[in-house]
Formats: structure tokens, sequence, C-alpha cells
């Protein structure tokens, strides 16, 4: 049996040392009125050759990013992956490991992570960071959950041009008090959250504005602005970021006035992996500590004075606190962070810059490729990082599938989460997207609005 | 270990100093002992109010949280800031240095069900 | 000053920002191919950041060897024994990771067409299939990204169907051995938490449901195996006087390893579980996740499940958002699909026969375990255990020994601890749960370890005291990492 080591003398072995006649009788502590009577209804068990021609003839009913050229991002993009980050997270005393409760055998993950912890911080410019959260999604949940316990506010406002499934997770999150959840809209001309339109909306009682940057159509929010108006009302401000290589190029929320910096930095070593896992990151101003979900790892030393990591502030968690701990969060990202602490390492203060431009221009010149083109505008005024969002003339649905006929995937349809937006496509680029598929790209899609 | 005569006790392991209609209150050596070393405290503002029985405050130790109960009701006239820099202290003098609030008590009724010195070890005795 | 290699191993690493070497860089991206544009002309300049200050700048070695070193001072089950009770530390198959790295899947965007990602869903649609099938429940969400987040997802659909029915409940009860997870993730849920007490023998009796159980009460939240290792045998008869107050039975999956093809959940009166896929179904910890917590739950509950739910149709896959009755959704997109794929594919190499067989032996190696062991460390409930078993250190107590010592001394013998002070219902908690990968003889030396422990805790318990002699750090002062915070380096 593939990964059970016991021969039939081990199991007499075993039997016998507990002084049971069977292994029936040994099973006594599963009373037999309880047992399941028949064999469960499954496959039957593969060797290991035909398991892996089973999983890759599953894998190849899939057209991957690599097939098509991809413009799709919406909250998951397209990066290159240096050889370095899977060689280095596949050393299995990273991956086999667990949490690293006991510290003295755990160093190495406990010091990746404090060494991720400062990258998030160099990132957002914020003082603390913890060791991860799920995804983009929950981390904003989180935050939103963290910004009412530290006002003592109920109520929460969320940008409408936060990405819809972030949104719809932190009513999610919110169950019994989702009343307390409204949105404000976003500018149809500017692609962009108002200060004015917050300041309309907010309440005495609004705990947070939670804002995107880049928002979910691309556009980049003036959250300075945002900053001032939450502020006079004293709430929070948490900024969503996730497009992480915009942190790159972009004034960093711990600049703006963020007092919770949330997101998803999947971009940073982590495959697309259709949909997950991905890697929630939070940080925030060293005040609020104490009220931060998930693993904190801190530097100290040992009984020799000699530097060690371990992890600390636990009694915020559930381990210890149960029902009043500040989340139920206990198994977090840890792999997915060290693929992003890998990723940035290598990348360095230089190629994090070049990244950021790179997708910045290429962007750009798909954009002004697009502009270019008879029956497509580009919808928003507002400057964008590497995604926008343009409107077609004709029906955007029936573009898009005349574009995969070209090994074309055109963008995100955005009706279906804003139904008055009823021919707009989100399109990313990335440094993923020769100047070659941009090209193609353009003039397909010319040729179809024609 | 020790606990001084001339305080009363709580079943959560507080101590109350009477002096007129000022209690001091803190936590015993046996709470410091259960907890292992404090790391953090948190207490409530000056001219703040607490209740009998209700938690006032709260103090952490690496692996081990608890809140504190207020033995009575009344004003808080004073805190004593310098354990939150030093928690440290609660470990090393709990019943001198490490004096958490000053309560102005609002009914001597309050002081009725404390337990003394020696039916609090009584107690301790039993829990363990 | 560290001189590589003067132990051999090197055993020192400087933090990565401490090899910064100013216009140093590993792995550059590729040079833009399209025309540069001036910056300030694209992007308001007052929306742009100077530098991160102190950002790494180090070469493509550096980074690698510091990786390297970081991942030797790491112990993980490829490293050794690693008995940490509640976590089914088991193999994980090589396999799998090589499955799971399939260009076919990781370059699938979550927004591609479903009819380009038809293998990913039919991937997905089995594994629920075969996940109702090893749980008895009627549907699976494959959604929730860890057990806790699982437990969550489960909770809310439990609150939404009270919800939906004008007759919201507040109430959940939970034994005081369940897991921190429990209590917590009712609280984020919305419910008021219940505890109740096992009885003497370490298990929940009826009468103590029965005593605490109203029509306010939403659920029962328990662990079966529960965390001292031992079957919930009134499990039938509970789950009947909660279902007769119209509440629901929630499992928490975490010890699924001990029941796979021996009996299923769903047919003991259990209404949703959670299961975890990084414990029973051989996915890696990872330091601490990814995981995955996919739920189960009875017909009842199934409108609520989170959106998308994957549809088949014919041959085709597709994902269906229309749930009026749907909780919402707990992440972005479906899923850590990756750890799907890895799941899948140990099921697919299982078979239903071998993953009743890998139950079997999880129970029959922590038998072995408790029985060796049990003149040793007292035994916290001597009764028959299934896949884990907990001691205690009453024993040693008596030279001034803990258990924290004797954790801290197994590691200088080379195994990983198992896990210490919980449940917390025993004090000075060891629960070992060794899994069916282990062979008799890492147990037999794991063993023949505590009772040398046992002997020096006679002899010397100095030397425990001090332990771990042989690590890259000694005991580590958590007191002061809680005292003087330091959480992030800064220059």
């Amino acid at each position: 049996m593939p990964y059970i080591p016991h021969t039939e003398k081990d199991i007499e072995r075993i039997l016998k040392a507990v002084g049971a006649s069977s292994v029936e009788d040994l099973l006594g502590a599963l009373p037999s009125r309880l047992r399941l009577a028949k064999d469960l209804d499954l496959p039957k068990g593969l060797s290991e050759q035909e398991l892996a021609g089973i999983l890759k003839d599953l894998s190849s009913r899939n057209s991957t990013t690599r097939e098509y050229a991809s413009f799709l991002g919406a909250g998951a993009y397209n990066h290159y992956i240096p050889a370095v980050v899977d060689s280095l997270i596949s050393r299995s005393e990273f991956y086999t490991s667990y949490t690293p409760y006991q510290p003295e055998v755990s160093q190495g993950t406990l010091q990746a992570i404090f060494e991720y912890q400062t990258l998030v911080c160099q990132l957002t410019s914020m003082d603390v960071s913890n060791a991860s959260l799920y995804d983009g999604a929950s981390a904003v949940a989180e935050a939103v959950l963290m910004a009412r316990r530290i006002t003592g506010k109920d109520a929460v406002l969320l940008s409408s041009a936060l990405h819809p499934e972030y949104r719809e997770t932190v009513r999610t999150y919110m169950a019994g008090a989702s009343d307390h959840v409204s949105e404000v809209f976003y500018c149809t001309e500017a692609g962009r959250t108002l200060p004015e339109a917050v300041e309309a909306a907010l309440t005495g009682d609004t705990a947070c504005l939670v804002v995107q940057h880049p928002n979910f159509f691309g556009s980049l929010e003036d959250v300075e602005a945002l900053s001032r108006v939450i502020h006079a009302k004293k709430g929070l401000l948490i900024v969503v970021t996730n497009e992480a290589v915009s942190f790159g190029l972009l004034k960093p929320p711990g600049e703006t006035g963020c007092d919770i910096a949330v997101g998803d930095n999947q971009s940073f070593g982590n495959p697309l992996n259709y949909g997950g896992p991905y890697l929630g990151f939070m940080a925030a101003k060293s005040e609020f500590v104490r009220q931060m979900p998930g693993r904190i790892v801190g530097e100290t030393v040992d009984k020799n004075g000699k530097r060690a990591f371990c992890l600390t502030f636990a009694t915020r968690e559930q381990h210890i606190r149960r029902e009043r701990a500040t989340s139920n969060i206990c198994t977090n990202h840890g792999l997915c962070a060290l693929s992003c602490a890998v990723h940035l390492v290598s990348l360095g203060a230089t190629g994090l810059r070049k990244l950021a431009e790179h997708n910045l221009f290429k962007a750009n010149y798909l954009k002004e490729g697009l502009r270019a083109i008879r029956g497509v505008d580009i919808a928003f005024g507002s400057p964008v990082f590497n995604e926008f969002t343009i409107r077609v003339d004709k029906d955007p649905e029936g573009v898009l599938k005349a574009l995969l006929k070209k090994k074309i995937m055109g963008g995100v349809l955005l009706k279906r989460f804003y139904p008055e937006l009823d021919r707009h496509i989100l399109v990313a680029a990335t440094e993923m997207n020769s100047k070659g598929d941009i090209d193609r790209f353009v003039s397909e899609i010319g040729k179809l609005l024609q | 270990m020790e606990f001084p005569k001339d305080f009363k006790y709580t079943k959560e392991h507080e101590w109350i100093k009477v002096e007129g209609n000022i209690a001091t209150v803190g936590i015993t050596d046996y709470a410091q002992d259960s907890l292992g070393d404090v790391v953090y405290v948190e207490l409530p503002q000056e001219g703040g109010t607490v209740t009998k029985n209700e938690p006032f405050g709260v103090v952490e130790s690496v692996k081990a949280v608890s809140d504190l109960y207020s033995p009575v009701s009344g004003n808080v006239t004073e805190v004593n800031d310098a354990i939150i820099d030093s928690p440290e202290a609660i470990n090393e003098d709990p019943y001198g240095d490490a004096w958490m609030i000053k309560v102005e008590i609002s009914s001597a009724d309050d002081l009725g069900d404390l337990l003394s010195a020696e039916d609090y070890q009584k107690f301790i005795e039993e829990e363990k | 000053m560290t001189i590589d290699g003067a132990k051999g191993l090197i055993m020192d690493e400087p933090l990565i920002f401490e090899r910064n070497s100013e216009g140093r860089s590993g792995v550059l991206p590729a040079p833009c191919d399209v025309p540069e544009a001036d910056l300030e002309s694209l992007i308001p300049k007052s929306l742009l950041r100077d530098g991160a200050a102190g950002f790494p700048e180090v070469s493509e070695i550096d980074a690698v060897r510091h990786y390297t070193r970081l991942s030797q001072w790491n112990f993980g089950v490829d490293t050794g024994f690693y008995p940490l009770g509640s976590c089914t530390m088991k193999y994980n198959p090589k396999v799998n990771e090589a499955v799971s790295r399939l260009e076919g899947f990781t370059m699938l965007h979550p927004y591609q067409p479903e009819a380009l990602a038809q293998g990913a869903l039919r991937l997905m649609h089995e594994l629920e299939a075969y996940l109702c099938e090893i749980s008895g429940m009627d549907a699976v969400t494959l959604q929730p990204s860890a057990g806790a987040h699982g437990e969550l997802c489960g909770l809310l659909m439990i609150a939404a169907y009270f919800k939906d029915r004008k007759r919201p409940r507040h109430k959940v009860i939970i034994p005081d051995t369940a897991h921190g997870t429990n209590p917590a993730s009712s609280h984020l849920a919305g419910f008021k938490v219940v505890p109740v007490k096992s009885e003497g023998k370490g298990v929940l009796s009826a009468s103590a449901i029965e005593a605490v159980m109203d029509e306010d009460t939403a659920a029962l939240m328990l662990t079966n195996p529960n965390t001292l290792g031992l079957f919930e045998r009134n499990i039938k008869e509970i789950a009947a006087i909660v279902h007769k107050k119209g509440g629901f039975v929630y499992c928490d999956g975490a010890n699924l390893n001990a029941v796979m093809g021996l009996a299923k959940l769903g047919d003991l009166g259990v209404d949703v579980v959670q299961l975890n896929l990084h414990k029973t179904f051989s996915t890696p910890h990872g330091g601490g996740g990814p995981g995955s917590g996919p739920v189960g739950v009875r017909k009842a509950l199934e409108p609520y499940l989170p959106a998308p739910r994957i549809r088949k149709a014919g041959k085709k896959y597709s994902l269906v958002y229309d749930r009026p009755r749907t909780i919402g959704r707990l992440k972005a997109f479906y899923g850590n699909f990756s750890i799907m794929v890895r799941a899948y594919s140990y099921i697919r190499r299982m078979g239903g026969e071998g993953l009743k067989r890998a139950s079997i032996v999880a129970i029959l190696n922590a038998n072995y375990m408790k029985e060796r062991l049990k003149d040793t460390l007292s035994l916290a409930f001597d009764e028959p255990c299934m896949h884990e078993c907990v001691f205690s250190d009453k024993l040693q107590a008596e030279n001034g020994v803990t258990t924290m010592d004797m954790a801290k001394r197994l590691i200088d013998y080379g195994f990983h601890p198992p896990t210490v002070y919980f449940p917390l219902v025993v004090p000075g908690a060891i629960m070992v749960e060794p899994t069916e990968t282990e062979t008799l003889e890492t147990l037999d030396s794991f063993i023949e370890a505590v009772k040398k422990i046992d002997a020096e805790a006679k002899a010397s318990p100095e030397l425990l005291k001090n332990a771990p002699l042989n690590t890259k750090v000694r005991r580590v002062d958590e007191t002061r990492a809680a005292r003087e915070p330091v959480l992030r380096w800064k220059g």
C-alpha cells in the first residue's frame, strides 16, 4: 500500500505489544454499531506512474496563459517567476514543516517570516506586518473587523471600485452585522472614488473606509485626499493593493495616511494556480499591533544571548484567547510568503523598480494601441498602473469569444460585476505580454470592431 | 508564597487593600506565579469607573491571558502607569510596586464577601 | 564576522538585509520591448514613490545560499519523526508536488473561460465527490483556505439557515477539549459559546448535552475523534438530542485520519464537517500553510454553500454563481486549487482501500505508542485510543521536570516534539500522533528516547532544563520577544 510501510509481521508485532488478538479487536475504540458496513465507493488505487499519467491528462484539458496571450488581471496577475523561487521553496525542510511552535528547530521558517514581515513593511511603508493571511479578500475582511475593534464603531464604508469578490467576502465575514456595510459609488468619469462622495457617505459611526489602489478598474486613487476625509470623521483608512508590483512605483500606503494596509502579494513568486493559494498580507501602524490577526514573528535572543526568532504576541490568537481572539486564523499561507520573499530578494531594489516600470510601460503601450482603434474607448480618465478598462462598440462578450479563436484571452467582462458597465472589459498587461502579443491583440480587436 | 494578612482577596486572584474609602487593587503572588513572566498589562483610564466582579483590565504572559476583576465598584482615582512600561514588576513585587489601580469605594457592602488571607490560601490549595 | 563552514555546516546567517550591497541584484526582469515613456507623463509625481529604504540588494547566489542555510535549521517531516498531535504530520508524497506543478494547473487564470479550464473543474468536481463519499456528506465546497476558514464557513451556513427561517439562534455548544479555533470561529460567526465538560472517561455523555441543548442553540461543535484521541462513542445519541431541538451537529474534521473507510461522519448524525486537506490528505504543511479546508454538509444546508458551485452537465463543467441563499464567499475565486490537486492525487493513489488501511495503521501506531510508553509517561486516559494519544508530565513532575523540558530534550535526540500543553483539560499534556506513514523502527527509536529522557529526568534533571543542546539556538527567550518587541529589521 503506498506510503504505509507496515508488513504483516509489523502488524502482528503491534497487536502483540498492545495485547490485542486481531486488528478488529484493537479497533474496539470505534464501536461496531458505528462502523461503516461497506467499502468506500472510490476509484481503485493507482501506481505512481498511472497517477502521473492521469493528472497529466487532466492538466492538458486546460489551456494555459502560455498557450494563450492573456490580458487577464482583476486580482490575479501573470508574472514571471524566477527559477530560484521554486528551487528554494522546494527544499522540503521548508515545505514539510509546520507552524514554528518549537523555535529551536524552526529558525529557518522564523527568520524567513521575520524577513518577509520586513519586506512587507518596506513595500507598504507601514510599521508592522503579520506573517500572512489567506488571500487579499479575506485580508480585507480581517482588516475591517480589526478597524471595528479599534474604533469601537460599527459602520464600514467600501469603495465600489474595490474588487467585487473582496466586497462580497467582507459582507460574508460580517454576516450578522452586514447591515453596517455600505458602498460609495465610483465616479463614472474618472473610474475612481471621489473624496466628496466619501464625505457624503460618512457618519460619525464609520469605523473605516476601504479603498483599493490601484482600484478594480485599474485606476489610481487619490489616497491622500481620501485619507483626510475619513480621518476628519475619526475613522480608519484601509488601503487594499492586489497588484503588489505597483509598490515598486507608487507612493506606498504608509505615506498616504493609511492605517491598515492589506491586499494580495500573489504577484510576487506565486503562480496563478487557477485562483489559489495566494498570499494575503496585512501591515499596520504599530499602535494597532495587538489588534492584528494572524501569526507575528519577533526577534529575541536565546539563553546564551544569541540572536533568535520566535512567534510572539500569541495571546492575541485563538489557541490562547479562544472566543476572544483577534481572529480564528491558525494555518496561514507561510510557503506563499516564502515564495514572495525569495522573489523580492532576487529582484532587489533595482529589479523591483524595473519590473514595475516594465508593467507600466506595457500597459501604456497597450492602452495607446487600443485608444487608436475605432470602436474602442478608454473608459476612465484616471492614470493607471498595469490595468485599465475599455469600452467597446460591439457586444463585449462576442468580442472576447472571437479573440479566443485567435488564442487571445482579451480581458475580464465587467458586466458580471457592474451591470451598468455592459460594454466594458478590464484589461491588464504585464512583463509577460510581449510587444508582439500586444500588437496582435490590438490588431485583432481592431478587425473585430471594424 | 506570601499573602499579607491585612489584605482581602478574591477567587479571581486579586488582592485589595482598603484605607478609608480608597481601595488599592493588584494580583496575588499565586496569580503572577501561575501566569509566568508577565509581558503586558491593560488598565482603565484614571477617572473611569469599575464594577464589582466585572473585568477592569487584562494581564498577559507569553502563553496566557487573564482578565482582571474588580473586587469593588467605584471611581478609579489613580492608575499605576509604571507597570504598563515594566510589567515585570508584577512578577517581582505583586503586593508593592505592582499595585494596579486605586478605587474610591462606592459601597462598603462590596467588601463583605471578600476572602481573608487564610481563606484565600485554603481556596488556592483546593484549586490546585 | 562569521567564518562560513567553520563547523562543517553553516550555523550563522545574517538577515538578508544585512547582506545588502548597493547596486547588486539577483534576477532582473526582462528588458522592456516597448518604448519607454516618461514616468511623470503617465503618473503624476505626487503618486510616485522614492525607493524603499533598506530593500534587499544581493546577488543570486547569496540569495540561494541564504535560504538554503535557513532551510537547514528547520525540522520537517522529511527530516525526521514529527509526532505533532492534532496536526497529522504524515509523509507528503513527492508525486503530489510534481503533478501540482504541471503548467496545465499552475498557469491557469481564475477568470479564464470555463471552456478552457475543463480539466481543473473536473478535478475539483471529482474531489468534491470523493470527499462527500469519505465523510458521508451530501455536498462539499472546496473554497475555504484552511481548517479554521472551513469552520467559519460551516458556522455561517448554520447561522444563515436559522436566519432564513426567521428564527435566529445564538448559541453553540463546544466541549472543553476543543481546538481554540472552534470558539474563535463561533464568535466570529456571531454565536455565544456554551462550554461543556467531557465526562470521566474523556468523552461526551448524552446527558451532558441534554442538559445544555435548547432551542436557542444552533449547533453542537465537536471533534471526533476528540482531541484526547478518543472516539465520541455516544455521538449518535448526542446527535439525536441536538436534532430533536432543531440544532445541527458540526464536526471539526481535523482528526479524520482516524476514521477513513471505518465510519462515515454523516452516518453518525453529523450535519457539517470541515476537512483539513493538509492533515488527512497528505498535502504539505508549508511551514504554516497554505492548507485547504473544504466543508461538507447534509442536504438541509446545501443552499447556503458559498458561491460559485461547480456543475456538471453532460460532459461539461461550469461554475454556477446564481445561488440566492448562499452565505456569499470566504475569499476571492474558488479555493486553494494547487492544494486540491495534491489531495486529489493522494486519494487517487490510495483508493478507497488504501485510505481505510491508512486509518487502521494510524490507529495501530498510536496504540502501540500508548502501550509502550504508558509506564514511562502518565497516560491521561487509559482507554483504547484512535490515531493519537495524550500523556502528561505527572510522573516527571516530582523531579521538577516539565513537559516543556522533555519536549526540548527530544529535539536533542533528533525528534520533533509532540504537541504540548494541549488539550487544556490535561495539565502538562503531551499529545503524540505518529501517523500511519512511520515504521515501527521509527516508533521504537522514539519510545527509546522518551525512556532515556525519563531516566535523565531522575538522574540529571538539569540536563533537561538546559535542553536542547545541539540546535542552532538554545532555548529562546519568548518573554523578551513580547516585552521588547522587534517585529521587523530596521537597519
